[in-house]
């Protein structure tokens, strides 16, 4: 068989080429800088095709993954982008910060012996490289819909059902939409034009993006579905409330939640001197935390040129950050204190000193497959830092539950929706990603606004308000 | 971007604002605020709503030039636009029910205050008012305070407008006249002013509101710089607030915040800039 002689057998996957760590500390370009054509096509012909495909089944969205890449290798990457879009609104978006390694990767056959094929890489490679396409403006059904919150969730629904004919309206609170992919995440792993590019096509599909409107506050839920006549509302407004720690010290100036440090970094550009917006100027930092959200802190003090250390309570195999994120981190001189949790922060005259830590060392439990902590002794030590950035998660947003009438939602104060048709205790009201599940991945968050916009379109079917 | 109808002058560095928000103004309510940005390269803060029309579909801002972003917006004239407007947000301030108050502002907390006073006053409850200021040719408001208080008491540090005195004194001379009886005291001005009114009503066990206006980006609970401790639990004022219980809230970690802005946003835009050298003190 002559195709499977051209099969690349290598077991190490092939690498991304990467702006120099001396180098992109200074600045806040992207890190990764993309496959080659020769790179893509090296790398998507270690792909088997195989019959069962197994990588789609770990993707949420369920991208037809060998079929794209299958695609790369003929040198058609404007198909490949076509695959994607069938089932993802955000490919060059996913390519970048989709946790790969836990899904479509963690079930390609090629990982049982050796590096698994690099999907997320080929993904974004076919985002980056295609040739922009006219889209086709669908025709209008005259059913109105309004989304609230600009981010993955949102954008993705309201893309669906735009599709489908629907005239979809978002409404965002910040006066850029994008939610936690413009305040969150950092510009040196996702560019604003990439995503600029992605809001761009939904305006081209007629979703209209209303800034600087706080749904609960601006407008209530009942306003939107009676005054403002939308047969349907899709809840997507994530999960952006900081968890703080409640230590000693956490309100001293020089604490900051994660979301405000990178809020003010990459929502409002504070490293740039055109802007006006103000941030600190540490000589040390220390973050606390081990997430995706910590990696990004880290690394955008680094780039305000800070000593930067991580301090996460357990070991560096638990950290749920990706594997790559903390590379990249070392790679830039992040230091990193495991097995330590922060007590208390000490300062002189107001100022920060130094974080004070209890050490920490799992208790091994036999009942259990969860690692426990507890304290390694009564010993404590200090790190000396100007300043603190807690990111040790977050929770959903209260203003939609203190302002709103017949949603309901759980202890925690997630809304709570049917897994499946993600529709509320409210007729009519529909919400998914963090603000349902609580922060989990931009991808999960796309899964959910597909689904919702899937049953948004059936349930109004039903009720003959929309005829196909 | 929003419309400025109107602006005037209050004083030499205090200006009053009316702006075009239609969806704001129908949803407003007394205690209040707003989020804004002059330009797309501006900064995000807040700004209490001192007024607000439901009908002509307004809202007013009243701002003094402190820093950087109030004298950047100071640089706008009527007919011209500010970039971004966001609210009302914030929960509005709790005043039913009250019979007889005392409002003691000072400074431009009179602007946050005035919309709470006049709904007490449209609520049928007695309101006096205590303003304080540096100066007379600081004095604010003066009519419309006049206009919806029972009794207005207007003090300045140097006395020139005829009444030199500290608002704290007068509050406690109106207490310590036993034929009032009070059930609500509302305070707005500077961290140590509202501490001291605080300090002076816990002793007559009057219930004290407070506003926070502390630095935040985006008022709706996201980032989390506004956070303050009441009751030793953390809130945030731009959701849990922005008024408080003021004999539970820690005033001292806030003052301590304020008085290390310039150590955490050491930007030289504040010494370098023009426009403040331009406003006197």
């Amino acid at each position: 068989m002559p195709e499977n002689k051209r099969i690349n057998l290598s077991k190490t996957d092939t690498p991304m080429p990467v702006a120099d760590p001396k180098d992109r500390i200074n600045t806040f370009d992207e890190v990764e800088i993309g496959y080659t054509d020769a790179l893509a096509k090296q790398e998507a012909l270690r792909c088997l095709d195989c019959k069962h495909k197994p990588c789609v089944s770990g993707c949420p969205v369920g991208i037809d993954i060998p079929s794209f890449i299958k695609c790369i290798v003929n040198d058609d990457i404007d198909k490949a982008n076509d695959i994607l879009s069938k089932s993802s609104a955000l490919p060059a978006v996913c390519g970048r910060v989709c946790p790969q390694e836990k899904q479509c990767q963690a079930k390609c056959v090629r990982g049982k012996n050796g590096d698994p094929v690099a999907i997320g890489k080929l993904e974004r490679y076919a985002a980056d490289n295609c040739t922009d396409k006219k889209i086709q403006i669908p025709k209008n059904n005259g059913c109105k819909i309004a989304v609230i919150g600009s981010g993955p969730s949102g954008i993705t629904c309201a893309r669906e059902l735009a599709i489908m004919g629907y005239k979809v309206t978002i409404y965002e609170a910040l006066h850029s939409p994008g939610g936690v992919m413009t305040y969150g995440i950092p510009e040196f792993r996702l560019p604003r034009d990439i995503l600029d590019k992605e809001i761009h096509n939904l305006s081209e599909l007629g979703v209209s993006i209303q800034t600087n409107v706080v749904i609960g506050k601006t407008f209530s839920i009942d306003e939107l579905m009676s005054k403002m006549e939308y047969k349907a509302v899709y809840i997507s407004t994530g999960a952006g409330t900081p968890k703080f720690m409640e230590i000693p010290g956490e309100t001293l100036p020089g604490v900051y939640s994660a979301n405000e440090f990178l809020t003010r970094i990459n929502l409002m550009h504070a490293y740039s001197s055109k802007y006006d917006t103000p941030i600190m100027q540490p000589k040390r930092t220390v973050v606390i935390g081990g997430g995706n959200v910590a990696m990004d802190a880290a690394r955008c003090a680094v780039r305000l040129n800070s000593d930067v250390t991580v301090v996460y309570r357990r070991s560096e195999e638990d950290m749920p950050a990706r594997k790559e994120e903390i590379l990249h981190a070392k790679e830039e001189g992040v230091k990193f204190q495991f097995l330590s949790q922060p007590i208390r922060i000490h300062d002189k005259n107001g100022k920060i000193s130094c974080v004070e830590c209890n050490k920490m060392k799992y208790t091994t439990s036999t009942a259990s497959s969860v690692k426990k902590l507890s304290k390694a002794g009564d010993e404590t030590f200090f790190i000396e830092t100007d300043c603190v950035i807690i990111a040790i998660g977050s929770c959903v947003n209260s203003i939609i539950k203190e302002n709103s009438t017949g949603v309901d939602f759980d202890a925690s104060g997630k809304i709570i929706a049917n897994a499946e048709t993600m529709q509320t205790s409210k007729p009519g009201v529909y919400a998914g990603g963090d603000a349902v599940t609580g922060s989990a991945t931009v991808i999960l968050a796309m899964e959910a606004g597909k689904k919702a916009a899937m049953n948004i379109h059936k349930d109004l079917m039903e009720k003959g308000e929309v005829f196909v | 971007m929003f419309k400025i109808l109107s602006k005037i002058s209050l004083n030499s560095r205090t200006s009053r604002m009316t702006l075009s928000a239609p969806s704001i103004a129908n949803s407003a309510k007394a205690g209040q605020f707003v989020v804004i940005r002059v330009d797309s390269f501006g900064e995000r803060i807040p700004l209490t709503i001192a007024d607000y029309n439901k009908n002509e579909g307004t809202i007013d801002i009243i701002y003094q030039k402190v820093g950087f972003t109030t004298s950047k917006l100071d640089m706008k004239s009527k007919g011209e636009y500010i970039s971004d407007v966001v609210g009302p947000l914030g929960k509005p301030s709790q005043l039913m029910g009250y019979k007889n108050a005392i409002i003691v502002a000072g400074g431009t907390g009179c602007a946050i205050v005035f919309p709470q006073a006049k709904q007490l006053h449209e609520n049928n409850c007695t309101v006096s008012t205590i303003c304080g200021f540096q100066r007379k040719e600081f004095i604010i408001l003066e009519k419309e305070i006049c206009d919806i208080s029972d009794f207005t008491r207007i003090v300045t540090d140097d006395g020139s407008n005829g009444n030199k005195g500290l608002v704290t004194d007068a509050l406690l001379s109106r207490l310590e006249d036993k034929t009032q009886q009070y059930d609500l005291v509302i305070t707005v001005g500077p961290l140590p002013m509202m501490k001291a009114v605080c300090a002076i009503t816990k002793n007559f066990s009057i219930k004290t509101i407070v506003s926070m206006n502390p630095i935040m980006i985006d008022g709706t609970g996201m980032c989390g710089g506004c956070r303050v401790s009441v009751n030793g639990k953390t809130k945030f004022a731009c959701v849990d607030g922005p008024d408080f219980d003021g004999h539970k809230i820690n005033f001292d970690e806030i003052i301590l915040k304020d008085k290390n802005y310039s150590y955490l946003y050491p930007n030289k835009r504040e010494k370098n800039c023009k426009l403040l050298r331009g406003c006197s003190e």
